[in-house]
């Protein structure tokens, strides 16, 4: 497998995402411009500028027409995707780390971390068909316990949000009111990334507790733990075989201080269903901070610590071996 | 908790703990989750309802607290003049807290009672003050008075003793659990202990069928660390009280022994006795740390013994490790089938001690100038020791047996850098490595000195390697047999040499047999059996592993755990285990090894501190015995071979049967999800309508022309 290296960073990654379809691909950074990449062949397609911060996270719309960044810089931008421009800003006071739009487009959620006096908050935004009508002020918002909210998804026909945090713990919340309906400590550790399974009935959290799990959105019941040893920053679900992936490796502020095969920085394979291990992808020099599925599940992208984002297209012998 | 009117938990929590730093309690903070309801114990087993009362000597108290006797009792005018006295009395004892002198007058007759009460500074002082040998005897003041000290406690401590003798209940007889349980397992499996977390567990190692199984585990088993008894018939656990030893199936208790703050303990090798020490900050800014070892009774709990004392006197020669501190096990036993000597160095002499009466052996010690490092043979009791080299006298090696204390064999030596001693497990040879300093004194020569103690007359052996001049970074006696390795070299990557201590025919005389170049190892370990050696490199050589067959000099198998941290076989030398320990970030974990180096099986464990196999009893076969078994071992390994077979097919059928159980489970977790995935597509596919439909998509190429940057400039006709 020859992946295709994507060098439009100079900072570590903090998230890759493909649009629906899986022709684009989204990375963001620790630097200023958020790309675009062809998803087929790697080429770079544009940036997004404007940011003046870590861009942390981002979302796509289901038409692949809008691309909505979560920034360092107390912003969250909405942008006209095929071309680049930005169309909207909505400014916070604290730094945001997770957005995501609600199924149907209508809502976009965005969480944000604690700073100054501020405690960390979730807040509902209408998310407008016409940029005219883009508004600023939050339909609703509401703060949460002490910690970083990491990633946030709508649950049950957008009726209910599951937020992952950094005590290790994944919650529940009411949309409507911002109640918070359930609290389930799942981890030991912080969760640095959650992914939804493509039917949306469960999804994977990735933790510095050095495990990923698979956990029931219902009921937040622990289904699988994989354990790696080393601490996980990212993982993803396959869509088209019982596989996970997962990434991460040795403490960024450690990775000098030791030779680069000690740091652990392979993507790695399990089952998803017996938990075992069968493959690994080497190539980052630098742990993986995230990792993500083509929605065909034919090809993979991840993105590290050094800078790089790697693009793999499966070789047959990952389509013809039978692992178990 | 009672409460009758309202409280304002803030208030009462500032109250209860007014040194908490501001901001506590937290906004959200509900006094009443803190306080446990009665009898819940959140879990978490408090094991200080089992110690005994005797087991914890409180430090406060009248501990401090000492009693002069005897003296005279004077009329209230005088009492000043007698205070002055004992002040002066008490002075000379130690430090006397402030206004800590009472004397009690008598109500009744107005005159002192003739004893008063002093309170030192420390209990320390109270301990040094009652051993001064100027009170020992008593402290004559006058013709008619002589004075007695006595500790406080011990008054109520007699006060107690009833005045009539109560026959003790006997205890009935328990039958004992079988200490020995292990051993009998069906399938011959050894155990090991890994600590791991809050969690110790004991498991099986199922090599055959490439598992491990727990045997028996429990969370907070122990506050430090663990340690087999050396025969493996118990585990020790250390506490704050103490330590606690536990055996059986089912690791019942056997026995503990309070020693406040236990540090370090050790075993008689036939497991009769252990060892615990602690050591003490210093009573006062001048003195050392004292060391406090005690011997104790395993079987019966008893303690038989107490060595107490500044650290600079038990922290001699090789026991003392850097910057003055002590080297555990500072007491060194005797070998042998019954525990029968100890004993340490001490400054220019080896205090030899007596078991089970615990005395010094001939009542005193044996006399050795200079000596630095000695070690008992494994098997006897015969002691080897170095004395360092001292002005004209040479530096001296010499083997002592014991009780006799006569000399077996000496050997003198000059200029003297450094000496190692290693015995022979079988006791067969103490190999001696001596580093001697060059005419120029700028390097050293190594050589072996080579005691063949079991022959008439103890021979002397000596050789070196083909350059002396290298760095010797390792030696290892093959645990059966006559052989040796000796890891050397300058480079990184060092050379391992083997060499046999007799020739075919069984004729004494050093031969190299073979020398490996430029290995990738700084570990080196023998199998409990001999014939076959682990090179490991460990750490910094990233975990890379040669199995070494020594008998047909010829490598089985390399392979890698990687940031493998320590090498250990089982005690039969089956299987190898390698631990990724806690020193290394990550990948923490344990890996199971054929003796031919197949990986049979890897287990993580997350925060591993510890893992250690649990040692066997010495074969009860006798050697003739073993020999025959060794030559017809395919008879006997014939009636095994088919229940391994059976094993093995057993073991894949019941991975085969977990897989199909879990994926029975996934198909049922997903039927049971089905409706509301179905929901959810439902729904967006309300949302989205007709663009919901899935469509191929057809890639369009697009020019987009964009204006970047447009500016005027005149044209220049220049």
């Amino acid at each position: 497998m020859r992946p295709y290296l994507l060098k439009g960073h100079e900072r570590p990654l903090t998230q890759v995402k493909y649009n629906r379809e899986g022709d684009l691909l989204v990375s963001c950074a620790k630097n200023l411009q958020p790309c675009l990449w062809s998803a087929e062949d790697g080429r770079r397609i544009g940036t997004y500028e404007g940011h003046n911060g870590a861009i942390w996270t981002c979302d796509i719309t289901w038409d692949s027409d809008r691309l909505i960044t979560g920034s360092a810089d107390q912003t969250v931008r909405i942008w006209d995707l095929p071309t680049g421009k930005e169309l909207f800003q909505i400014r916070h006071r604290e730094p945001c780390r997770a957005v995501k739009l609600s199924a149907g487009e209508r809502f976009l959620a965005a969480t944000s971390d604690a700073f100054i006096e501020s405690p960390p908050a979730i807040h509902i935004y209408k998310f407008a068909e016409n940029i005219e009508d883009q508004t600023a002020t939050a339909a609703i918002e509401w703060t949460v316990p002490k910690g970083r909210v990491t990633r946030v998804f709508w649950t049950d026909c957008n009726r209910k949000l599951i937020t992952s945090h950094d005590g290790g713990i994944l919650r529940r919340w009411d949309v409507e009111t911002g109640a918070l309906l359930q609290e389930q400590q799942v981890h030991e550790d912080a969760i640095q990334d959650m992914q939804m399974s493509p039917d949306e009935t469960h999804v994977i959290t990735a933790s510095l507790d050095k495990t990923a799990r698979l956990i029931d959105v219902d009921t937040f019941e622990v289904m699988k733990t994989y354990k790696t040893g080393r601490f996980v920053q990212s993982a993803a679900i396959s869509p088209l075989f019982d596989h996970v992936v997962m990434g991460g490796g040795q403490d960024a502020s450690q990775v000098t201080t030791t030779a680069a095969q000690a740091g652990g920085f392979e993507a790695r394979f399990f089952h998803k269903i017996f938990q075992e291990e069968f493959g690994r992808v080497r190539g980052h020099f630098g742990p993986i901070n995230t990792v993500a599925f083509h929605p065909s599940g034919k090809s993979f992208t991840t993105g590290g610590e050094d800078g790089y984002v790697r693009l793999h297209h499966m070789d047959m012998d990952y389509f013809t071996t039978k692992f178990f | 908790m009672v409460q009758s009117e309202e409280y304002d938990p803030y208030e009462v929590a500032k109250q209860l703990y007014p040194d908490l730093p501001q901001g506590f309690p937290y906004d959200n903070f509900d006094l009443e989750e803190l306080i446990l309801p009665p009898g819940d114990d959140m879990g978490i087993k408090s094991d200080d309802d089992d110690v005994r009362d005797e087991d914890v000597q409180t430090q406060s108290g009248f501990g401090s607290c000492i009693v002069i006797q005897n003296l005279p009792k004077a009329p209230e005018e005088k009492y000043e003049k007698l205070m002055g006295v004992v002040r002066t009395i008490a002075s000379k004892l130690g430090d006397v807290r402030e206004n800590g002198i009472f004397m009690p007058l008598d109500d009744a007759t107005k005159t002192t009672k003739g004893f008063a009460f002093v309170e030192m500074a420390r209990k320390e002082d109270a301990d040094a003050a009652l051993s001064d040998e100027r009170f020992i005897n008593g402290y004559q003041l006058d013709k008619n008075h002589k004075l007695t000290l006595s500790r406080f406690d011990d008054f109520d401590k007699y006060a107690k003793v009833p005045d009539e003798y109560v026959q003790p209940e006997p205890v009935a007889y328990k039958q004992p659990e079988n200490l020995h349980s292990w051993l009998a397992d069906k399938y011959g499996r050894d155990q090991y202990v890994i600590r791991h977390g809050d969690n110790t567990a004991v498991c099986f190692n199922d090599g055959k069928r490439s598992r491990a199984e727990v045997a028996y585990q429990r969370e907070y088993w122990t506050e430090s660390f663990v340690q087999w008894s050396p025969q493996g018939t118990m585990l020790a656990t250390m506490h704050r009280q103490g330590m606690a030893v536990w055996g059986g199936p089912n690791f019942t208790r056997i026995n503990r022994f309070g020693h406040q703050n236990v540090r370090l303990i050790d075993f008689s090798p036939n497991e009769k006795y252990i060892l615990s020490y602690t050591s003490h900050e210093p009573a006062t800014a001048r003195d050392s740390f004292h060391v406090l070892i005690n011997v104790w009774d395993v079987r019966s709990g008893k303690q038989l013994r107490k060595f107490e004392g500044p650290v600079d006197e038990y922290a001699v020669g090789s026991s003392a490790g850097p910057n003055g501190a002590l080297k555990w096990p500072v007491f060194k036993w005797a070998g042998g089938r019954d525990d029968l000597f100890f004993a340490r160095l001490g400054r220019g002499k080896i205090s030899i001690y007596e078991c089970p009466s615990m005395t010094m052996l001939g009542k005193e010690s044996l006399k050795l100038d200079g000596v630095q490092d000695f070690e008992w043979s494994p098997v006897e009791p015969v002691l080897a020791a170095y004395s360092a080299e001292q002005g004209n006298q040479p530096a001296r090696i010499v083997l002592i047996k014991v009780p006799e204390k006569t000399e077996m064999r000496q050997k003198n030596m000059l200029n003297v850098s450094d000496v190692k001693l290693f015995w022979h497990p079988q006791g067969t040879y103490l190999a001696v490595k001596v580093e001697a300093w060059t005419k120029t004194k700028k390097s050293t020569i190594t050589s072996f000195q080579i005691f063949c103690v079991k022959d008439k007359d103890v021979p002397l052996e000596v050789f070196e390697l083909k350059n002396n001049k290298e760095r010797v970074l390792n030696f290892a006696w093959e645990p059966k047999g006559h052989r040796f390795a000796v890891v050397h070299g300058d480079g990184p990557r060092p050379n391992i040499s083997f060499f046999s201590m007799r020739d075919d025919k069984g004729r004494l005389g050093v031969r190299e047999l073979k020398m490996l170049e430029s290995r990738a190892c700084n570990a080196i370990s023998w199998s409990p059996q001999g014939r076959i050696i682990v090179l490991a490199g460990l750490k910094n050589f990233n975990g890379q592993l040669e199995f070494f067959n020594v008998d047909e000099m010829e490598t089985m198998a390399t392979a890698e755990h990687f940031m493998a941290t320590d090498v250990e076989w089982d005690p039969t030398g089956r299987y190898v285990a390698t631990v990724v320990s806690h020193v290394q970030q990550m990948e923490n974990g344990v890996k199971i090894w054929s003796f031919g180096g197949r990986e049979l099986y890897s287990s993580q464990r997350d925060k591993l501190y510890q893992f250690s196999w649990r040692p066997r009893m010495p074969s009860l076969l006798p050697a003739e015995k073993e020999a025959e078994i060794a030559k017809n071992l395919k008879q006997y390994t014939k009636r095994y071979d088919e229940e391994d077979e059976q094993l093995l097919q057993q073991a894949d059928a019941d991975v085969l049967q977990e897989r199909q159980r879990a994926l029975d489970e996934w198909k049922a977790y997903c039927e049971s999800r089905r409706n509301y995935a179905a929901l959810q597509m439902d729904f967006k596919r309300e949302l989205y309508g007709p663009r919901f439909a899935e469509k191929e998509y057809t890639i369009q190429k697009v020019m987009v022309e964009q204006v970047v940057d447009q500016k005027e400039e005149p044209y220049s006709t220049k």
